[in-house]
């Protein structure tokens, strides 16, 4: 393989990774306060259409990421306000809101099918992007890429260098003791929906907006599912979730290079590799069983209701 | 119908009962009322879009004769046969169901309303009031694999394709020898996505491709997302189902696309007329089902002439695609030298032909 090409899959792989990036580490945040959203493939929906339709009516990429980011904050509002104070079932209310994004986006998406975009352009960092190998890689993306980056040193150094964070993962861990101190749990898992949903509206609109970029109806085919995936496979590490990501975008990249290059293996087999690895992986991880214990957040799922 | 679609999610069968029976309330007497089942959404490109502009077609031809309806996004499965058996239910005459996995339901429906008309696409099961048909895709992609042999300097070409069934695999051999009839050094590297419609991935094996050399890019997947790649990226690409060519402006050559109205105005009359009788229609460019696109600017006059010649000699049955000899990749010849392929041994497809790259996956 030449060196251009083997350039040209990393970049594949690492753009295929942003999405998930973006989603994985919003819901990972999420559930930390304690609140599982199984809603993430609406929400990027939600993300997706109104990225493309705010970039397409107002004519500015980045008016479009605002509107497909707010987007999909607004419909996990409803999800919050069921939730969180009205108490409903987490898994069941996070069902709605995938079925619901995916109906309400294509419905709105319609008249968009057809229209085109240039999509978000590459930006090279000056300097940075004159390093060898790392440069091309990293330093001459888009400017979404670069976010998915520095959001993930955010999340990392929020929730295990700052008090916010303790908080939030004491919210996660025990409500009621995190209530007894006197935090505001409703708050803060509001606010922990809200940027989940957020973080799962940017992936959407990265789909929309540079992958792709188009708008169609499901498009975001299932990638909401595999984000969720990932926080579990990450066992609720950023760290872990960024390499997962990457694990998975490489995986199919190298699929589809090895059947480029005529290598047999059938499609399928070659489909399920990530989730098999996805498995594997979460065996082995899942024989230390302490370690699980230590960052799966204990009240995740459960309703909180403050009895004063 | 909008709303049908966008609500489905939630509570298809109220919905769609309520708008099936709301658009058929309004036909007068003497209108003969037409179902149409489509498996996706209409959108703007792609398998349905193009039966729905054939039902476009018919119904201006047919003007205030007939009364059409159409229920988008079916499910295969027991969604379909719920949504067949409205439409025959509430009146109509004639119902185009138009995906394969539709087959047992519209047999097992039509059973029950015999004096309702059914018409298959792409299944092989037929009974006294079911009709089947199917076009000549392979023609298509015969021609265009011609524009893609003749336009390609890296004698490499891409093809984005779903799942490897007889369908998409005469496809892929008709492209190949297409642009191998006039561009011997031409191979065709093929990847699979396991999925009809998956921009992101369609995407993604665009480019795989394109950084191993191929500038052309065809596809048999429903998205739009390998023009877009071809055009992002410098390289050509060549459209199906539709045209293609808004997605990408300067990449897009061609496209072989589906032509549904004339093949659908026709039973329609013979319906109406008492003349129908349950057959099995394998259409082609001579019937004008299949039909190329306009050439996109980068495709010389030489090049026009010689798929215009084909295309005309394939019309008139002087050309066939698959036309011995024509040999497997192991170089076992598959067809002999004067024979040409017959319809049976071309639905059961199952292997490549020379200047295909790797191995077909096992089903």
């Amino acid at each position: 393989m030449a060196e251009a090409e083997i350039i040209a899959l990393l970049i594949l792989t690492l753009k295929g990774a942003v999405p998930l990036i973006f989603a994985a580490l919003g819901e990972l945040v999420v559930e930390k306060s304690g609140v599982l959203n199984l809603g993430v493939e609406g929400m990027m929906l939600m993300g997706a259409v109104f990225g493309f339709i705010g970039a397409v009516s107002t004519g500015s990429l980045f008016l479009g990421v605002i509107a497909g980011t707010l987007a999909a904050i607004v419909v996990s509002l409803i999800f919050g306000f069921l939730t969180l104070s009205l108490m409903a079932n987490q898994v069941a209310t996070g069902l709605a809101l995938t079925i619901f994004g995916i109906g309400l986006s294509a419905f709105i998406g319609k008249p968009f099918e057809s229209a085109t975009l240039d999509g978000i352009k590459d930006l090279a960092i000056p300097g940075l992007s004159a390093i060898p190998i790392i440069g091309p890689l990293l330093f001459e993306r888009d400017p979404l890429f670069y976010l998915s980056l520095i959001m993930f040193g955010a999340v990392s150094w929020f929730l295990y260098r700052t008090r916010g964070g303790l908080i939030l993962r004491a919210v996660g861990e025990s409500h009621e003791a995190a209530h007894g101190l006197g935090y505001p749990v409703i708050r803060i898992r509001y606010l922990a929906v809200m940027f989940g949903a957020g973080m799962a509206g940017l992936g959407g609109a990265y789909l929309s907006l540079v992958l792709t970029p188009q708008w169609q109806e499901d498009m975001t085919a299932q990638r909401g599912w595999i984000a969720l995936a990932l926080v579990v496979f990450a066992t609720w590490r950023p760290t872990r979730v960024l390499i997962g990501a990457w694990l998975f975008g490489g995986l199919t990249i190298l699929n589809y290079a090895a059947q480029g290059r005529g290598v047999s293996i059938p499609s399928e087999f070659l489909a399920i590799i990530p989730y098999i690895a996805t498995i594997l992986v979460l065996v082995l991880i899942s024989r230390d069983a302490t370690k699980i214990r230590l960052n799966a957040p204990a009240s995740l799922g459960k309703a909180f209701h403050s009895s004063d | 119908m909008k709303l049908v679609k966008t609500l489905k999610p939630i509570a298809i069968g109220a919905v769609v009962a309520a708008a099936v029976t709301g658009i058929s309330a309004g036909a007068s007497a003497e209108q003969t009322k037409i179902g149409f089942v489509y498996v996706s959404p209409i959108g703007d490109a792609g398998w349905t879009y193009q039966h729905e502009l054939g039902r476009r077609a018919m119904v201006k031809a047919l003007g205030g004769k007939v009364k059409t309806s159409f229920v988008e996004a079916v499910k295969e499965g027991a969604d379909a046969e719920r949504i067949i058996r409205k439409l025959a239910a509430s009146g109509n005459k004639i119902i185009f169901t138009t995906s394969f996995g539709y087959m047992n339901p519209t047999i097992k429906v039509a059973k029950r309303f015999q004096k309702v008309t059914f018409m298959h696409a792409t299944g092989y099961k037929r009974s006294k009031n079911v009709g089947i048909y199917l076009a000549r895709f392979y023609e298509g992609r015969y021609l265009t694999g011609i524009v893609a042999g003749k336009m390609s300097k890296s004698n490499i070409l891409g093809y984005v394709a779903a799942f490897p069934i007889p369908e998409v695999i005469r496809g892929i051999n008709a492209f190949t020898i297409g642009a191998r009839s006039v561009n011997p050094k031409v191979q065709v590297r093929v990847i699979w996505t396991s999925s009809w419609f998956d921009p992101g991935k369609e995407r993604q094996a665009s480019e795989t491709l394109i950084a191993q050399g191929a500038d052309v890019i065809t596809q048999h997947t429903d998205s739009t997302a390998p023009v877009q790649a071809a055009q992002a990226k410098g390289v050509y690409a060549i459209g199906y189902h539709s045209d293609m060519s808004k997605y990408g402006k300067k990449a897009h050559l061609t496209a072989a696309t589906h032509v549904w109205g004339a093949y659908y105005t026709n039973v329609v009359k013979a319906v109406m007329a008492g003349t129908w009788k349950s057959g099995s229609t394998w259409g082609g460019i001579k019937d004008g089902m299949i039909k190329l696109a306009p050439f996109g600017p980068a495709v010389p006059a030489s090049v026009r002439q010689i798929v215009t010649e084909r295309e005309k000699a394939i019309g008139a049955g002087t050309l066939h695609p698959f036309q011995g000899p024509v040999m497997d990749q192991s170089g076992k010849v598959r067809i002999a030298k004067g024979k040409t392929m017959s319809d049976e041994k071309m639905l059961g497809m199952s292997w490549y032909v020379q200047g295909v790259v790797g191995k077909l996956p096992k089903k």
